[in-house]
């Protein structure tokens, strides 16, 4: 579904990606870890063009999407993106923060959209809180919110860049949940995460990072039990609490 | 003091209508919000274009505002008095003179109001907005402004209140707003100038605080919706 192919990305002299080779299939759940500026934000940021990339190509479903003159809104419609911030827009409330845009590029009448809303906000476990403002909402409700708002678009691929690194520690678990459900429900999802219990049940595949290369493709046995290359060894051994 | 409210209070407040052109209070207001009304449009699509990507929009627009900002009000207001009457080959009236003058100024100022005010709205609102599929324009519409104008909201009106103080300068192509009827008053009277155009800056100073407190009411009213 996803094909990087050679993609380097430079910010000024800094080289953010180097030679990315990956293919993620329809229906994978992919977890992307690595240490703090290993470019993983970089990597799933250039799969709906928020960053450009310097060379070489990523297509989806066979298309290049970096390519100019592409009708990028609908690329863009199609991909779910989730951010560590939620991004709500404090100005709507819940249910028009889902509505919006399924009702501008959907063509849906509002009242249509207002009912799917409901059902997805049922589905995060936020029906109830469908005429609150953003700001009157806890992190993790935010974060729920974002996931409906995302869903309202039926996008068949979802990226998350870190969606629970915002939040405080006892509502990680909530939006975790909603999260592995959306992929048992077999939907293709990318996710830059720290989480690593999460990663461990959830991915089928774990790709880790490290200063702009992925340097391991494993299963989520394989890496946590057999890492390879010596950085993920390292890695794991250092995000292991010193006081377990 | 009173007794020249008492006298004159019709004359300040619409000049020398009916029997002659509309002035005083009356036509500064008129021009005030007119001014304000048409200056605003103008101010948010030149702001548009201050924060565009497209350099051929951008430049021009920026080089404008920064040469609006270099010039006093009075330089342009005799730039439209004697300048644009030759280029549009009619005699305009005063009115519109200083309407022009006024929304060409105010639109630059206000350019630069919006500019800061969609830069104040943090970058991942926008990103949000496009990676939903919105294009500029929706995101802009629908994302971007609406949360920008609350942020503008004081800004907007402190250059409202500006605009009104502004029209004051009508006074000198001989527009007969609420300057220039005090100024007249004064003239027939000769001995009372202090308690004339104290009337004046008390007119002006009731007119001004009546826009801030409304300014005031709005902002506490929409800041009570949002949270």
């Amino acid at each position: 579904m996803i094909e990087f192919r050679k993609v380097n990305k430079y910010y000024g002299s800094y080289h953010a990606l180097i030679d990315v080779d990956e293919n993620i299939a329809r229906g994978e759940v992919v977890v992307v870890c690595g240490p703090s500026g290993s470019g993983k934000s970089t990597l799933i940021r250039t799969i709906n063009r928020l960053e450009s990339i310097d060379s070489g190509a990523i297509l989806l479903d066979g298309q290049d999407i970096h390519r100019p003159g592409i009708d990028l809104d609908r690329f863009r419609s199609g991909i779910g993106f989730l951010f560590q911030q939620f991004n709500l827009f404090p100005h709507l409330n819940v249910i028009e923060n889902c509505t919006l845009a399924p009702v501008h590029l959907r063509g849906l009448t509002p009242a249509q959209a207002r009912d799917e809303a409901l059902v997805l906000l049922e589905r995060v476990g936020l029906a109830d809180k469908a005429n609150a403002y953003p700001a009157q909402l806890s992190g993790g409700q935010q974060q729920r919110v974002a996931i409906a708002r995302a869903l309202a678009m039926q996008p068949p691929l979802m990226l998350f860049d870190e969606p629970t690194s915002a939040l405080d520690p006892e509502m990680v678990g909530e939006v975790l949940l909603v999260i592995r459900d959306l992929a048992h429900k077999g939907m293709t999802l990318v996710c830059v995460t720290h989480e690593m219990g999460f990663a461990r049940e959830v991915a089928d595949r774990i790709l880790f990072m490290d200063q702009g290369a992925i340097l391991e493709r494993a299963t989520p046995d394989d890496f946590f039990n057999r890492p390879q290359h010596p950085r993920a060894q390292q890695f794991l051994a250092d995000i292991r609490s010193p006081f377990s | 003091m009173i007794d020249i409210i008492d006298t004159y209070w019709l004359y300040f407040l619409v000049g020398q209508y009916p029997d002659g052109p509309l002035g005083g209070l009356v036509l500064t207001l008129l021009l005030g919000f007119t001014a304000v009304v048409l200056a605003l449009p103008l101010g948010v699509l030149l702001g548009l274009a201050r924060v565009s990507v497209r350099r051929w929009l951008r430049w021009p627009v920026t080089a404008l505002v920064y040469v609006v900002r270099g010039t006093p009000l009075l330089m342009v207001v005799f730039w439209a008095y004697f300048f644009l009457p030759s280029v549009t080959g009619h005699k305009t009236n005063q009115f519109t003179t200083m309407l022009a003058a006024l929304v060409f100024f105010n639109g630059a100022y206000l350019a630069e109001i919006v500019r800061a005010g969609i830069q104040g709205i943090a970058k991942g609102q926008m990103e949000c907005a496009r990676s939903l599929g919105l294009n500029y324009t929706q995101a802009m519409r629908y994302i971007i402004l609406p949360q920008a104008a609350r942020n503008m909201l004081p800004s907007l009106v402190n250059q409202f209140v500006t605009t009104i103080k502004e029209t004051s300068l009508g006074y000198i192509i001989g527009l007969a707003e609420l300057s220039f009827v005090a100024s007249q008053i004064n003239t027939q009277l000769l001995t009372r100038p202090v308690a004339v155009f104290g009337t004046l800056a008390l007119a002006y100073f009731i007119l001004c605080l009546g826009l801030s407190r409304i300014a005031y009411y709005l902002e506490v009213r929409r800041s009570r919706v949002a949270t």
